[in-house]
């Protein structure tokens, strides 16, 4: 049987990329649907993650199939020792699909060469994070009618982030010039500066984060700077609010301008900013429902034009 | 100190100090320029604790090209490709002569593999193959790289700092 599973999108096509954008939007038409009626979708979060599993089983609930799962790892028997093949092997028995969220690097990928039903990657440790990727993609397409010769500016944990770093790689069809804003201990890291340069990715380092920086913006991509990464914390100290994006600070930006965050915010983005045409963080999250209801049809090999053509639509 | 684990034959006893290093095999393999702080890892990798044909381990050789250098030699045994490319992670260097009827017939050279299962260990801790029954599984980069990515977790890893399974 071809392994369906959805590990991560670096590997996905211009074309693939383009597909799963297309059934976004018919989601985002129509999002409640019978399309999955007599599926059974486990969500299996070993390693707790609220906003993402709401997501994923407000997709799943939204278009009639049922949900089963864990929300906490502690009533797992992973507590108990078992492996996580173990885990999979069994819940396979009863679900069709397999969301999965782990603390271990690499897990979604030994859980799709081992699941006899196709597993979705729904974070796994610092490595992918597939689905937050189609929905930041699906939000910057939405936003400038295209993913094409965009000025993206990246801000803050450009070393840890698991969301820029997965942007980076997709937007890679699509000949953006990125913009890296952070500080020293947590900049891009040398080796997707690497990749930027063996695809012919632009990029530009920026120093200074203020309104003559980001002025070229088309998108800001703000990531939380976090007070545990640092090694040093007088330098945490000294960086902490040199990131932090202020109203006073959008005076120059362009029209087209919109200001993304993988969400949670803590700070790093000034309220008041939320009333303002460039914020669309919000918007970003609920386009996350969309792009998870692509993810699942697609996992599950419903097509495009299935969906198209689906006469199970609730209005 | 140079010591053997296996005697030489007699017959040799009249030849130069220096051809006495290489006892002779009449079938088998020769695998030469071995750094000697490798060793172990190649007896390791090539499983020869498990070997019942005689094996002959020069360790610590003088080399001119290498100043110090180990040896090996087994009898009646003709590796696969698949087994001598995984020499290619600690000892990309060395050489395989095949011996028929105490003639080199063939010499081979190591080649890296695009891919390597269960040898190399992932160094990244929260890997799900340090933490989980299963084996690992490297992508090799290319030369220019010179790194092994984890299939997994995607770490790479510079072929200098490899540690085995």
């Amino acid at each position: 049987m071809e392994n369906r599973s959805l590990v991560t999108i670096a590997n996905h096509s211009r074309e693939k990329i383009e597909y799963l954008i297309r059934m976004a939007q018919e989601f985002e038409k129509h999002p409640n649907r019978r399309l999955l009626e007599g599926r059974i979708v486990a969500t299996l979060f070993f390693e707790p993650s609220t906003r993402t599993r709401l997501s994923f089983e407000t997709a799943a609930n939204r278009l009639g199939a049922k949900v089963i799962g864990f929300a906490d790892p502690k009533v797992t028997s992973g507590t108990k020792g078992e492996t996580l093949k173990d885990t999979i092997m069994m819940v396979s028995n009863y679900a069709d699909i397999i969301v999965m969220r782990h603390y271990l690097e690499g897990a979604a990928q030994y859980a799709s060469e081992v699941s006899p039903v196709p597993i979705v990657n729904a974070g796994d440790g610092a490595n992918q994070h597939p689905s937050q990727t189609m929905l930041d993609l699906y939000t910057i397409n939405q936003t400038q009618g295209t993913l094409e010769n965009l000025n993206i500016y990246l801000v803050g944990d450009l070393k840890y982030g698991r969301t820029v770093h997965s942007l980076l790689t997709a937007m890679r069809h699509f000949n953006p010039t990125f913009h890296f804003i952070a500080p020293d201990e947590l900049a891009m890291p040398e080796h997707y500066k690497m990749y930027c340069r063996e695809k012919g990715i632009n990029f530009v380092e920026h120093q200074d984060f203020d309104a003559d920086t980001i002025a070229g913006a088309d998108i800001l991509y703000m990531t939380r700077v976090q007070r545990e990464r640092f090694t040093d914390l007088d330098e945490y100290e000294r960086v902490k609010d040199r990131y932090l994006l202020k109203r006073a600070m959008l005076s120059k930006a362009k029209p087209n301008m919109k200001i993304l965050h993988p969400l949670p915010r803590v700070n790093e983005i000034e309220y008041s900013i939320d009333d303002t045409p460039y914020a669309y963080y919000f918007q970003q999250a609920r386009n996350g429902l969309y792009a998870r209801q692509a993810i699942l049809c697609d996992t599950l090999g419903i097509t495009l034009e299935e969906i198209i053509n689906d006469k199970t639509i609730i209005k | 100190m140079s010591y053997y684990l296996h005697f030489t034959f007699s017959k040799y006893q009249n030849m130069k100090r220096q051809e006495l290093q290489v006892a002779a095999l009449r079938n088998g393999t020769v695998i030469d320029h071995i750094p000697s702080a490798k060793l172990f890892e190649v007896i390791g990798l090539l499983h020869l604790q498990e070997m019942h044909s005689s094996v002959t381990v020069g360790y610590n050789l003088k080399s001119k090209k290498m100043g110090n250098k180990s040896i090996i030699k087994v009898a009646d045994k003709f590796f696969s490709d698949d087994e001598i490319n995984q020499l290619s992670v600690v000892t990309p260097n060395v050489t395989l002569s095949i011996i028929r009827d105490y003639e080199v017939v063939e010499k081979k050279e190591v080649k890296m593999p695009e891919e390597l299962i269960g040898i190399v260990k992932c160094d990244n801790h929260k890997c799900i193959t340090n933490n989980e029954p299963m084996q690992t599984r490297f992508h090799f980069l290319g030369k220019e790289r010179g790194t092994l990515q984890c299939h997994y977790c995607n770490r790479e890893i510079n072929l200098a700092d490899v540690k085995l399974v």
